[in-house]
């Protein structure tokens, strides 16, 4: 009963993507239990009749019994061989059907949105639409999303298992995920990789509403909000814990771009930060 | 010039723990120490400890030793364990539980690094120790001050880990410590320092052991002791050991290279100035996965002696056996990337790795089917060994599903670093590498000891590892399909997790219930010895050469070595009735040393300064175990001369062979 009322996003998706990814498991699942089932069976039907204590044993006992010739032995390598053949059929056109970075073919043009990774919340940047929000990423249904992310902080990965399975999110890099929400509705998403003290509280929601909501939805954060400076940038940054959802607009442009870059270059940025209080380090008094 | 930090390095008064539950585990660990000196004191058996122990070169006594340390650090663990899952129970909505975030992280790092290096790895190296030369006909190893060496290796890095309890604190980073998390900007404190310093002598200490025994296999089995003869287990250790050869120099460059990043301000694994976090992640993993194996495939080994034994019968398919474990080992190196498919990797090096995985599968079928045909036929008696494999299979199995759908990336994408992924490889190392080694260490006792374990205790601790198992880690699974990420110290109560984190809660109390069920068995079967003493030497009617000696062996293992004829050595020789004529001649056998436990602390004290940059530490502790390497290598009279008349008169006075057999 339990069960039945709990919410299991990842066998409850509602986006291609992740319906797709259920699909791949399901298939896995099944194939699997062409081993697991004699496997099961054979432990304990052996266990069963060739018991010590069953007198059964002690008639059919044969100590030299190994039927092995080469024929045989192939036999058995060959079974499971076979299933493995066609998962390796499975992984290779799901691998490629469901590359994070494909876009997903749509009539409907999709939606850019750039994710960045904090300590210990997300922001995410609409750069068509100019404004940004904290822990709150909200699309249009049946529209594709393009995320582009990356990090300010240590390694995370993005994850909204009711829509698509994770990508990792890492500072100095660009990773990429394609997904769309097929029907309305609040998904919860989290990150899915240890980052510090704060990283329980990563929680997020992914909220897909209609065009004209959305709309509406850009509309009102366009009027109502802080802009995104430099400096309003950096207040964000610093570590925090279980954040309340934020908007930010008009955006400064190029600043997931030179949230990416800082990395790049040794002077700027939490890698200096580790040069500067290494050496900090060696001189430190107790 | 700084004379504080010149002589004390960053230790300072505030280095203490700052709270109750690091306190009490610091406090029992010294107590536990106490109690040892105490005891050895009031018994008046120093002596006896530092030579007949301490000092022994005997690989039954390292074994044991290997086997002690690693029980200790399995209660460690697992009183992580339990902490971990009380956390998980009840920090939910308004709830923050019991421990704070930051111990909860040092928690979870410190059970999955104990776990790994100091349990799975202790007890893999005891049971080689104590049944790989008695297997191939060896009176020893091939090198065994080295042997020595690379135990008390592992006892540094054991005490350096359980250091942070007292002095400083714990990696933070999880037990594999990705960067940017594990450099100096996110990880300020000692921590990841005990963790690379622990690890890393430690991890000398394993690659040692490697060379050691791949050595002592191909170079020091009896006359006779063909290939195609040799048992399984010897195969399965072989394979283990060469991985171990090939995987632990990655393991001891990377760990060096994040700790040149934290210290010297080098950037490998930084993300800036050049330097990628992918790259650790990458390599970590290139001797993280054949580490899997390197622990399983013993564990293998150990069932394929188990069940032909409890069956009485050969084991079914010796070929395909031998060739699954090294398709193993060739594979294991050739799927590294399936713990990262989420990076972002192109779609067609993701589907490679993918079907290496799967691959993997299938030799590791053969066997479980081969173990199975082994049965068939049989007269299976179900003693706790064979309970133990039992158990394994039925959990194994559905683990290895588990980790075929993990296989296909999509499925990963959905599942990886969720409850999913933890249940997933609890069960490959609980029920295939724990519940082996407990099956190995019921089947062998008693030719170490001289007595048997208690049945009764031994299946109670069976059932109560076998239903906890299931109840703490049945509910993880359906949490991984629920969205729960791992390393949650906190989560919403509206997710509804809760139920099925007290569920697990339950399970691993249960757990723990097993293993105080072990200590049980192990006190009353000593209280018990002499009811349960085995004057065969071979209780459970077995196949190969170890129980053709007495229990316990002799430090020598055989007064004359064995000179085999058949696979199974010794059950074709309990077939037959043609007596052997045994050929005594004089042997070599190593003096005990203290140059290892002196290696082991000079390397403590290395790790110490390391982690605390003390430097005249650092140089001390380097030069003492330089100078002892030294010393050792130059003593040219490391060996005693038992002459072949002495073994006889020897063993006629214990009356195991007749006089007239000179």
């Amino acid at each position: 009963m339990y069960v039945r009322s709990a919410n299991i996003p990842v066998l409850e998706p509602a986006g291609p993507i992740a319906l797709a990814e259920k699909n791949v498991i399901i298939a896995t699942l099944l194939l699997c239990a062409l081993v697991v089932v004699p496997v099961y069976s054979m432990l304990l039907v052996f266990s069963w009749r060739y018991r010590a204590d069953n007198p059964v044993a002690h008639a059919e006992h044969h100590p030299t019994w190994d039927h092995y010739n080469w024929i045989a032995e192939l036999v058995w390598w060959f079974i499971p061989a076979c299933i493995i053949a066609v998962l390796g059929v499975i992984a290779w056109q799901s691998s490629n059907a469901l590359d994070p970075y494909k876009q997903l073919r749509s009539d409907t043009p999709a939606i850019t949105i750039d994710v960045v990774a904090l300590d210990w919340k997300w922001l995410f940047i609409y750069p068509e639409q100019g404004i940004a929000s904290v822990n709150l990423v909200e699309f249009p249904v049946d529209t594709p999303v393009h995320l582009y992310l990356t990090a300010d902080a240590p390694m995370n990965s993005f994850w909204v298992p009711q829509l698509a399975g994770q990508i990792m999110v890492m500072p100095g890099m660009t990773t990429q995920l394609n997904l769309a929400a097929s029907r309305t509705g609040d998904f919860n998403g989290s990150s899915a990789n240890i980052s510090g003290a704060g990283f329980s509280g990563m929680a997020f929601t992914a909220r897909s509403v209609s065009g004209a909501e959305f709309q509406q939805w850009v509309a009102s954060v366009q009027a109502s909000s802080t802009p995104l400076t430099a400096e309003v940038y950096a207040t964000i940054a610093t570590p925090s814990e279980y954040n309340a959802v934020t908007y930010y607009a008009p955006i400064s442009s190029g600043l997931f771009g030179s949230v990416v870059d800082k990395y790049m270059i040794p002077a700027t940025g939490p890698a200096s930060t580790a040069d500067a209080s290494s050496s900090d380090a060696m001189h430190m008094t107790p | 010039m700084n004379w504080a930090y010149f002589f004390f390095g960053k230790l300072s008064w505030s280095v203490f723990p700052q709270n109750a539950i690091a306190w009490g585990g610091a406090i029992f660990m010294i107590l536990c120490g106490i109690a040892i000196v105490l005891a050895l004191t009031y018994f008046g058996r120093w002596r006896w400890f530092w030579r007949d122990w301490l000092t022994s070169l005997d690989p039954k006594k390292i074994g044991v030793m290997y086997i002690a340390v690693a029980s200790v650090m399995l209660v460690r663990g697992g009183a992580d364990m339990l902490l971990l899952r009380a956390q998980q129970a009840t920090s939910v909505g308004d709830s923050f539980g019991i421990v704070s975030p930051t111990h909860f992280q040092e928690l979870f790092s410190a059970h999955g690094s104990i776990m790994i290096f100091f349990v799975a790895m202790g007890i893999m190296f005891g049971l080689i120790n104590l049944i790989v030369p008695l297997q191939i006909g060896a009176r020893d190893v091939a090198f065994p001050f080295l042997n020595s060496m690379s135990f008390w290796l592992f006892c540094a890095g054991a005490l350096l880990i359980n250091c942070s309890l007292l002095l400083g604190d714990f990696s933070t980073a999880g037990w594999l410590a990705y960067p940017p998390l594990s450099e100096l900007a996110y990880s300020p404190t000692v921590g990841v320092d005990y963790w690379i310093w622990g690890l890393q002598i430690a991890g000398i200490g394993s690659l040692l052991s490697g060379v050691n025994f791949f050595t002592t296999i191909v170079k020091m089995r009896t006359k006779g002791m063909t290939w195609n003869r040799l048992p399984v287990f010897c195969w399965s250790v072989m394979g283990s050991m060469f991985l171990v050869v090939f995987a632990f120099p990655v393991l001891t460059v990377t760990l060096a290279l994040l700790y040149f990043d934290r210290t010297l301000a080098m950037h490998f694994f930084t993300a800036g100035g050049g330097g990628n976090m992918m790259m650790y992640v990458n390599l970590i993993w290139a001797w993280g996965h054949p580490e899997v194996y390197i622990l399983v495939l013993p564990a293998f080994g150990v069932f394929s002696e188990v069940v032909p034994v409890f069956s009485g019968k050969k084991l079914a398919g010796y070929t395909s056996m031998v060739w699954a474990i090294w398709a193993i080992v060739g594979l294991s190196f050739l799927v590294w990337l399936h713990h990262f498919f989420t990076m972002g990797s192109g779609a067609d090096v993701n589907a490679f790795f993918g079907i290496m995985t799967a691959v993997i599968a299938v030799p590791t079928g053969v066997k479980i089917f081969n173990w199975l045909f082994t049965m068939y036929r049989g007269k299976i008696r179900f003693t706790s060994p064979m309970l133990w494999f039992v158990g394994f299979v039925v959990l194994f199995t559905l683990g290895g599903v588990a980790g075929v759908v993990l296989a296909e990336p999509p499925a990963d994408y959905q599942l990886h670093n969720s409850l999913f992924l933890v249940a997933h490889f609890h069960t490959m190392i609980v029920s295939g590498v724990l519940f082996g080694f407990f099956a190995g260490y019921t089947y062998w006792f008693p030719k170490i000891f001289g007595f048997t374990l208690d049945e009764k205790w031994g299946i109670r601790a069976f059932w109560s590892w076998f239903l906890g198992f299931i109840l703490a880690f049945g509910p993880l699974y359906l949490l991984g399909f629920e969205g729960a990420t791992r390393r949650l110290d906190h989560y919403a109560a509206n997710l509804g997790w809760q139920p099925l984190f007290i569920v697990a809660g339950i399970g691993a109390g249960l757990i723990a219930v097993g293993f105080a069920f072990q200590v049980a068995q192990l006190v009353a079967s000593v209280r018990r010895r002499h009811e349960n003493r085995d004057a065969s030497g071979d209780p459970w009617n077995g196949r190969t050469l170890e129980w053709s000696t007495v229990s316990p062996p002799p430090s020598y293992n055989f007064a004359a070595l064995p000179v085999v004829h058949a696979r199974d050595q010794f059950w074709a020789q309990k077939q037959s009735d043609m007596q052997h004529t045994r050929r005594f001649e004089d042997f070599e056998m190593p003096k005990h040393s203290a140059a290892g436990v002196l290696i082991g602390f000079f390397s403590f004290v290395l790790g110490f300064g390391m982690v605390w940059h003390i430097w005249w530490m650092v140089i001390l502790g380097l030069l003492s175990a330089a100078i002892t390497v030294l010393i050792r290598t130059f003593d040219d009279d490391t060996e005693i001369r038992v002459s072949a008349s002495e073994i006889v008169h020897h063993e006629a006075g214990l009356h195991r062979i007749a006089s007239a057999t000179v």
